[in-house]
């Protein structure tokens, strides 16, 4: 592999843009389809279909075996609430190669001593959260038990095609929750798209059980299908 | 931090402008029940010191053999492991499993 292509193949990468490299392994041939170009590319379809599925693998091209090396964008953990949740959430999603934002307009919560490492806006939602942009590639999670905060950032969330919402509080608190959107205006199907109470059922307790509980909730979610069975298989 | 395989060609590329020789070994096929999955890599240098996987430690040895030779010769290499090609290669994977890895060199 050439250095340039592994260069531009990171490049992309770091830029939240897809891309596919193209290696055929018979004549050790080389090419990058970044995805603006992937419709007027040759293999277009068989490029497309494994691009989403974010799969890796070998495709047969003109009697060559051909193996694609698929690159979706990192995931990216938007966290809405400087909470000890979210202290405890920082490190682990790290582990698990994702990247995390950290969003709350209250300094106090939002502060580097208490977020080192990570990136931090000390904003309100809804003016950092169109910043920051969404695509699918992005999970939210809201984690301040603060309607105000919490709210601010669901209304964008709901409009955007981020994977997974998520927003912490009782069956009670989401109860309520759900009148203020339909005041709003976000139909049954919007609201659905919220996970709450967030995380998966583990009985979390400490601020790091419920990080897990909410990490493996993003990871299902990435990873099954609706029907509980793997993706890809 | 080397999570992912993403964070693997970073490595890769860092190590080469560094000016070391670098060899990225990426599993192409599985069959049965392979312990890492298709896309996974493992980058080598010219001095032997690796990164990442391609079967959590089965094989890994053998591969950065091969990787020292393709950093040498520049020739891609398509490699096949599994319990069947134990007399070829000394190493097998453990679970029963069988993979190929294509060995390239960083130019």
């Amino acid at each position: 592999m050439d250095l340039a292509l592994l260069a531009q193949l990171n490049q992309e990468r770091a830029a939240r843009r897809a891309a596919v490299l193209v290696t055929d392994l018979q004549n050790h041939t080389q090419r990058l389809v970044l995805e603006a170009e992937l419709a007027r590319d040759p293999l277009s379809s068989l490029l497309s279909d494994a691009l989403r599925m974010g799969k890796s693998g070998v495709v047969e091209s003109e009697g060559h075996k051909v193996f694609l090396t698929v690159q979706a964008p990192v995931l990216r953990i938007i966290a809405v609430g400087a909470v000890h949740i979210s202290q405890a959430l920082v490190p682990m999603a790290k582990q698990l190669g994702h990247d995390v934002i950290i969003v709350d307009p209250r300094e106090a919560f939002a502060s580097p001593e208490r977020f080192p490492d990570v990136t931090i806006h000390a904003e309100w939602p809804d003016i950092v959260l169109p910043r920051l942009g969404a695509d699918r590639y992005t999970a939210y999670i809201l984690l301040t038990h603060d309607p105000k905060i919490d709210d601010a950032a669901l209304v964008f969330a709901l409009k955007s095609d981020a994977f997974y919402i998520g927003a912490l509080g009782s069956r009670k608190t989401h109860g309520k929750r759900v009148e203020r959107l339909q005041a709003l205006g976000f139909d049954e199907q919007a609201i659905k798209r919220i996970h709450a109470p967030i995380g998966l059922n583990i009985g979390a307790i400490s601020p790091a059980e419920i990080a897990l509980s909410i990490l493996g909730e993003i990871t299902s979610k990435l990873r099954l299908k609706p029907d509980g069975t793997k993706i890809g298989h | 931090m080397l999570a992912t395989d993403d964070d693997l060609l970073k490595q890769a590329e860092t190590w080469r402008r560094e000016g070391r020789g670098v060899a990225l070994a990426t599993v192409v096929e599985t069959w049965g029940s392979a312990p890492r999955p298709v896309g996974s890599h493992l980058v080598i240098d010219g001095e032997g010191t690796f990164m990442g996987s391609v079967s959590g430690g089965c094989v890994e040895g053998a591969v950065v053999t091969e990787a020292l030779d393709v950093i040498e010769s520049g020739t891609p290499k398509l490699l096949e492991f599994g319990i069947a090609d134990e007399t070829a290669w000394k190493v097998g994977l453990s679970c029963g499993g069988r993979i190929s890895v294509y060995v390239e060199k960083v130019n």
